[in-house]
């Protein structure tokens, strides 16, 4: 069974989110999105200031095995990228929900944060798959 | 049912992730496939290989059967313990197999065959073989274990006796040895050096526990896949199969053309498709970020193609693949990838030997 931590909310295309304060909220991918994909590659992630809007593709994560999409699990603006992932993106494997993260948005709606799963809800979601 | 090789226990222990490989139950990987992948490339690692399926052919007509069974000739094979690469084709020129064979004598060779193929290769030896005087016999008492790295030789030294030692002492590329109970071949599928060792079942996990012991890294199908594709390797059922021609799988030199009245299975098509030309496989090397991907779409000058494996090359930092393509094809190619195409450079279908880029 992986690591789904409790304080972190998420969608069922595996993403999660993290409150930063300010309607500031960090976003990754999730430990059993990882263990699925393998060896992560490339990631091609959006950029600074772009809008981006809940159930968007706004970002590929490559890996060995295959190319997946990441959803956007809030609506809101990007205000910063992990620039990190693009020399170190095996970061994803071994830190999915520390030093893997990918990008961080400015909410526009705090509310909408709440329409997501809480752990118990995705390590269902997961179950079900 | 599912299919266990002896050393399935062994991977469980070692915590595999594993995954059904036509029909059998293998490691994929054993944590991470890229460390695996340059634990070869650096240091020393082994594949559990024991699915591939060991061949013995006797008899009188042992040579004219393989002569005529095979696109490549075993009567090259002058040396005792030398092995060839070849196609075994259909009469349509298609590709049934490819296999190793290595050479004792000319009443006495041995082969190696893909596990996918096992049943279909079986009945096709038993087939041909109407009217050789031969005897064809499975050898499925054997575990084989791949250690492959620069380091690998030295490591494997370590587990054999003086005689093994001896046995395999100055044995160059290419050639196995029956040494007291270990039959060591000098091949691969990684393009590092190496053994291919073939082991009694009942003694093949301990002999994978002493190399675990020695340092030799456990690596699954996954970095397999990647070292065999990075050496510019074909992968029987995803770079060729039955309807596909060798001329067209980069094994136009595993075709003997002389002497000209060898009579082998698929020569009358190949003559033909040789003169009036085929696709090609060559080898794409993208630089940009993303990874090529087999069956995505390739045009190229004068025609088009498609790739037929592809991955990120874990040695050169960026994805390379596998294309059969118009054999118009000059040195640039795009690829559509996620409904853009980019540019690729066309190569030989060859990325790393040794540890090194070759581009």
């Amino acid at each position: 069974m992986s690591n789904i931590p409790a304080e972190l909310r998420y969608a069922a295309s595996h993403e999660w989110v993290r409150p930063e304060g300010n309607g500031v909220f960090t976003v990754g991918i999730t430990e059993h999105a990882q263990e699925l994909l393998g060896d992560m590659v490339f990631l091609d992630l959006p950029d600074e200031g772009d809008e981006i809007a809940m159930g968007d593709d706004i970002a590929v994560a490559e890996s060995v095995k295959a190319a997946s999409d990441v959803y956007a699990p809030i609506t809101g603006e990007v205000v910063a990228v992990n620039e990190d992932l693009e020399d170190s993106p095996e970061l994803v494997n071994s830190d999915p929900y520390g030093d893997g993260w990918m990008f961080k948005v400015k909410i526009e709606d705090e509310s909408e944060v709440e329409s997501l799963l809480d752990a118990d809800g995705y390590a269902e979601s997961i179950e079900d798959e | 049912m599912t299919n266990k090789t002896v050393l399935h226990a062994k991977h469980l222990e070692a915590g595999a992730k594993m995954v059904d490989f036509f029909g059998w139950d293998m490691p994929i990987n054993y944590g991470s496939q890229i460390e695996e992948h340059h634990a070869v490339r650096r240091d020393a690692g082994m594949f559990d290989v024991s699915h591939m399926t060991i061949v013995d052919v006797k008899g009188p007509q042992a040579q004219a059967y393989l002569r005529y069974l095979l696109a490549n000739d075993v009567a090259k094979l002058q040396d005792k313990g030398k092995a060839l690469y070849s196609g075994m084709l259909n009469e349509a020129g298609g590709v049934v197999d490819d296999l190793i064979v290595y050479f004792f004598d000319d009443t006495n060779y041995r082969l190696v065959v893909n596990s996918a193929t096992k049943q279909k290769d079986l009945d096709w030896l038993a087939a041909k073989a109407e009217g050789f005087s031969v005897t064809i016999t499975e050898r499925d008492e054997f575990a084989m274990i791949a250690v492959q790295g620069p380091n690998a030789k030295a490591k494997a030294a370590q587990l054999f006796s003086a005689a093994q030692n001896e046995a395999v002492a100055g044995m160059k590329p290419f050639y196995g040895v029956q040494a007291e109970d270990l039959f060591i071949a000098t091949t691969g599928y990684t393009g590092e050096a190496g053994y291919e060792i073939m082991v009694p079942n009942e003694q093949a996990a301990d002999f994978w526990q002493a190399l675990l012991d020695l340092g030799v890294a456990p690596c699954g199908l996954g970095a397999r896949d990647t070292l065999r594709l990075e050496a510019g390797m074909n992968l029987y059922g995803q770079d060729m199969d039955e309807t596909i021609s060798p001329l067209e799988a980069n094994m136009g030199w595993t075709i003997t053309w002389e002497p000209s009245d060898r009579d082998f299975v698929g020569r009358d098509v190949l003559t033909t498709q040789k003169v009036a030309g085929t696709d090609k496989l060559v080898g794409l090397v993208m630089h940009e970020k993303g990874v090529l991907r087999a069956g995505q779409k390739v045009t190229v000058e004068g025609g088009e193609g498609i790739i037929t494996s592809g991955t990120f090359s874990p040695t050169l930092g960026h994805s390379v693949a596998l294309a059969r393509v118009a054999n118009t094809v000059t040195e640039h190619a795009e690829v559509e990838m996620r409904k853009k195409w980019v540019k690729v450079d066309v190569v030989k279908p060859s990325f790393v030997r040794n540890g090194k880029s070759v581009l």
